[in-house]
């Protein structure tokens, strides 16, 4: 099993290139991330990011074959070799496959990810219907992996304006919640040339999304809102 | 001027919807266009210049030159504020779009206006 993987290490001084391994016997698990585990033990210098290794911490997307996604829930049977690993495109790579994410971060901070609402606090929970809890379906799921914002090129010519995919499917997600009092100041503050209307529709995100969520869909609900309440 | 990064121009839903209708009105026209080509071939000069000899082209051609112009617009500004970064340069770089396009208008008017 051959692969190409980008090696970075700031504090070596030298630029960075791809180099090349082998795995002469398969690794445990069937997952991507399980051959690159394996590939760490023969090479402790490789830097990966993993948590949960099932799909749901986020933390190993990486740019696999030229197409960003998680390693842990990427199947090795279905790659062509040699199997190319880089970091996630378009942000500053700390080391080999670790990329800084205070943009996207902050991108995700800037749109208030919490429920705002100034009605005094129930003793139980604020209750939703089945039907209002629905909207929230294909919202909720993102698990902020990143894969989505740094395959979309309007993410990254402007990553310090454009909310990105993944920070607007989580506006969304708070402008569809029933519970939520600050519709109209969210639409307010995504009314905007860069922070909402970078999105040219290209669909990057929905291709990428290991969760199989509609960042796109979502964008365009928020525009309808807008039209709705301009019109 | 200090460096911040500002956002929050408080624009973009009309440009928006602007280059989603004119779209529609260039695809009515270009299929418009097109259906008559398809029915007249070969075009003669003849049947040509009878065509845009009539009011209603004119028209027609020109509501298809604003949209254009508009949906160009748009869609230059975008590039320009994706790619040119300074502000000092940005400015002058769409103020030239705006005068190109508009003279490029009055020259779409007096070509359609000229055929006899």
């Amino acid at each position: 099993m051959r692969f190409s993987i980008y090696r970075y290490n700031p504090e070596s001084g030298a630029k960075p290139s791809m180099q090349d391994y082998v795995l002469d016997t398969p690794p445990e698990g069937k997952m991507l991330l399980d051959a690159i585990l394996a590939l760490k033990d023969i090479d402790p210098t490789l830097s990966v990011r993993r948590s949960c290794r099932e799909g749901v911490c986020g933390s190993d997307a990486m740019n696999i074959n030229g197409q960003n996604g998680l390693a842990c829930i990427t199947p090795l049977a279905d790659l062509k070799q040699p199997i190319e690993l880089r970091p996630l495109p378009g942000l500053p790579v700390i080391r080999d496959l670790i990329v800084d994410l205070t943009q996207f971060y902050q991108q995700y901070r800037s749109i208030q990810p919490y429920l705002i609402n100034h009605d005094p606090e129930p003793e139980i929970e604020r209750l939703q219907s089945p039907a209002q809890r629905a909207e929230l379906d294909g919202a909720y799921e993102c698990i902020l992996c990143a894969c989505c914002s740094t395959a979309c090129p309007s993410f990254w010519w402007n990553p310090d304006k454009f909310v990105g995919p993944a920070g607007l499917l989580q506006a969304y997600r708070f402008i569809a919640d029933s519970r939520d009092q600050a519709t109209n100041a969210r639409l307010d503050d995504l009314e905007d040339p860069y922070r909402l209307f970078r999105c040219h529709g290209i669909m990057n995100c929905v291709e990428v999304c290991p969760k199989g969520l509609n960042p796109t869909e979502a964008i365009g609900n928020i525009k309808a809102l807008l039209v709705n309440r301009t019109v | 001027m200090v460096k911040r990064i500002v956002s929050g121009a408080r624009y973009g839903v009309k440009d928006w919807l602007v280059q989603r209708f004119t779209a529609v009105i260039m695809l009515i026209y270009t299929l418009a266009l097109l259906g008559w080509l398809v029915m007249q071939r070969p075009v003669e000069y003849e049947t040509w210049r009878a065509l845009f000899g009539t009011a209603w082209i004119r028209y027609f051609t020109l509501l298809f030159a604003f949209s254009l112009f508009l949906h160009a617009w748009i869609g230059v500004r975008d590039i320009l504020m994706d790619y040119v970064r300074s502000t000092r340069l940005r400015l002058p770089l769409q103020v030239a779009t705006i005068v190109a396009l508009l003279i490029y208008t009055m020259w779409a008017v007096n070509i359609l206006w000229s055929v006899a």
